[in-house]
């Protein structure tokens, strides 16, 4: 029994695992191996090749010729693409904070036990997150119709003249970001996740000593759900900018260039005018623009996420 | 007892009263919040409602000010010319043959990738997993443009298999889900097999996948939501209009019948009550998933 044991643990040739160390790493890579072929194929590969075609003039099929740094000198000169970044910027700084704390109300609102139908009133909130996005923006599409859509009809009840919405350069990113809000329902839940580890225990002891409701929400609630906001955040962020089908189908870009965001002005370069390598270069300015944002956003995170919950 | 009775349930009287107390002091805030909660069912009921009715409105009564919020008449072969306009059971075998491949591509490869990164013991393990985690961050069009020239190459573009292959290697998302729930399987399951000379293959199948069937309903449901929802891969790699799914398919009806708002509303109710009567049907697995996304983010 001595000697099998010994042999097992012996030093190998190559690296110094034992055999069931051996065992388990040929298990472990054969295992992954999907995945780790996936890294290379569908991740480390194209973001290379994005980085080298960004260096080229290149129109997907025939021509592909060296231009070095003129992609990026002529994106700096290129009015549509600081416009496109303004226009996605915009949709970001409005959309993220109202997103989360949109869903973080609805689920504020459903946290509680004393209120007849909650499970009727989540599935209500929920059912727009799961409805196709397509479907969802040609509905929306017709919703915002100046004339005969439903929101200006509601407004026109209470004296509103409503205003052009998707028709209107000052309207459109505002519409696109109601529209989004509609469909904050996967975020309630995710939220009303997060509410259940807030401690009851904390705010009982904080009511017995007179602190207000308020009070209670920003010093207990909040930083228990710090991990949760900065979760949604980055998410959010993220799909922010790379923001694309609605304004595809419902505005393409338009009025004025006003919905012509970062991802969208990519695909057109990309698809339409066959631009690729012009593309591409947009591609990793986009890359580092994320990078950069979630870099900033782990990094203030230390001193205001709390992960202190279960 | 009778004697002891008394004192005792004086302090139980007085602890409810400030609970009684409490609950009267509360009901404006409850009707407050009451309230609010149908306001905003108000505002998520009505966009459906509105498709409804216009869906099932007769062309005469679409474009009038002050609007009919219940129809005069009901125009039900709206229905039926939507269908007839937009190719609809072709387009939905075709999103079905796709969520098909990309289901049971993601079921393969990430309960394999899960059980490697989470049952099994070797160095490179961590490294793996986070390479595999960030791509999380990495936006889709970073790769796009490679990716389609690539495909471009070897000719599977307007074919299903950018689509479908990719999800045979792994998605960091359904990885991630399926390892948080691995995890939380018992290791002794796993090392009674061992001793008994089985191999991870068998711990896999017999042990791991059985016990599994929850998280990977979930994974299973998730990715057929996402794959009859894409739209940016269908629209750039599919060129021939047969080969189109039911999201390219209603996104050109819009191009081609764009004032039509009767049928383009049929038509996007075809599209998506399909997923709602799944919801239904599926709750409870839904919420879990998207509970289990959120616990560890």
């Amino acid at each position: 029994m001595a000697l099998p044991m010994d042999r097992a643990h012996a030093r190998m040739p190559w690296g110094r695992l034992s055999r069931s160390g051996r065992r388990n790493l040929r298990n472990g890579l054969l295992f992954t191996a999907p995945g780790i072929i996936g890294l290379f194929w569908f991740y480390a590969y194209p973001v290379l090749a994005s980085l080298f075609y960004s260096f080229t003039s290149y129109d997907g099929l025939h021509t592909l010729s060296w231009v070095g740094l003129r992609n990026y000198s002529d994106l700096a000169r290129d009015g549509l693409f600081w416009q496109s970044l303004f226009n996605t910027a915009y949709y970001v700084v409005l959309s993220v904070p109202l997103t989360v704390l949109f869903a973080f109300g609805l689920a504020l609102l459903l946290n509680r036990k004393d209120i007849w139908g909650l499970a009727l009133f989540r599935t209500i909130f929920f059912i727009p997150s799961i409805v196709p996005l397509i479907s969802s923006t040609l509905l929306w599409l017709w919703l915002f119709n100046p004339q005969y859509g439903l929101i200006n009809t509601v407004l026109s009840y209470v004296g509103i003249n409503g205003p052009g919405w998707l028709n209107d350069p000052a309207w459109a990113k505002p519409a696109l970001v109601i529209m989004g809000l509609w469909s904050v329902g996967g975020w309630m839940v995710i939220f009303l996740a997060g509410l259940q580890n807030v401690p009851v225990e904390l705010h009982e002891a904080a009511e017995l000593d007179g602190a207000s409701p308020l009070g209670r929400l920003l010093h207990i609630t909040v930083p228990f759900m710090s991990p949760y906001f900065f979760f949604s955040a980055i998410s959010n962020l993220i799909f922010g900018f790379q923001y694309f089908l609605q304004a595809f189908v419902m505005t393409q870009g338009g009025p004025a260039e006003s919905t012509t965001f970062y991802s969208l002005y990519l695909y057109q370069n990309a698809f339409q005018y066959y631009r690729m390598g012009y593309a591409s270069a947009m591609g990793w300015i986009l890359f580092l623009l994320v990078a950069a944002c979630t870099f900033v956003l782990f990094k203030s995170s230390a001193r205001h996420v709390y992960y202190g919950g279960q | 007892m009778p004697i002891d009775t008394p004192p005792r349930a004086m302090p139980a009287l007085y602890a409810r009263r400030p609970d009684f107390r409490r609950r009267w002091s509360r009901l404006p805030a409850r009707i407050l919040i009451l309230v609010i909660l149908l306001v905003l069912t108000a505002c998520f009921v009505l966009p459906f409602y509105w498709l409804l009715i216009t869906s099932v409105k007769p062309m005469d009564e679409l474009f009038v000010f002050p609007p009919i919020w219940v129809p005069h008449h009901f125009a039900w072969d709206n229905f039926s010319n939507a269908l007839g306009f937009f190719p609809f059971w072709q387009y939905l075998f075709n999103t079905v043959e796709i969520c098909v491949g990309t289901v049971a591509g993601t079921l393969i490869s990430n309960s394999l990738i899960a059980y490697g990164l989470s049952r099994i013991d070797w160095p490179g393990r961590n490294l793996v997993f986070i390479l595999l985690l960030s791509t999380l961050l990495l936006p889709s069009q970073v790769t796009l443009i490679p990716l389609f020239i690539m495909f471009a190459h070897i000719g599977w573009v307007d074919t299903y298999l950018p689509l479908v292959v990719p999800a045979f290697f792994g998605n960091a998302f359904f990885m991630f889900l399926l390892r948080q729930f691995f995890l939380s399987i018992p290791a002794e399951l796993g090392d009674a097999v061992r001793v008994d000379g089985g191999s991870e293959w068998t711990i896999f199948t017999r042990i791991i996948l059985p016990l599994s069937i929850p998280a990977l309903a979930t994974v299973a449901l998730f990715a057929f939501i996402n794959s009859w929802n894409d739209f940016l891969g269908p629209l750039v790699y599919l060129q021939t209009e047969s080969k189109y799914t039911l999201a390219i398919g209603l996104s050109t009806f819009l191009g081609q019948y764009g004032s039509q708002w009767s049928w383009l509303m049929a038509a996007s109710a075809l599209v998506f009550i399909p997923i709602v009567v799944l919801f239904f049907f599926t709750q409870r697995t839904f919420i879990q998933g998207i509970t289990l996304t959120g616990s560890k983010g």
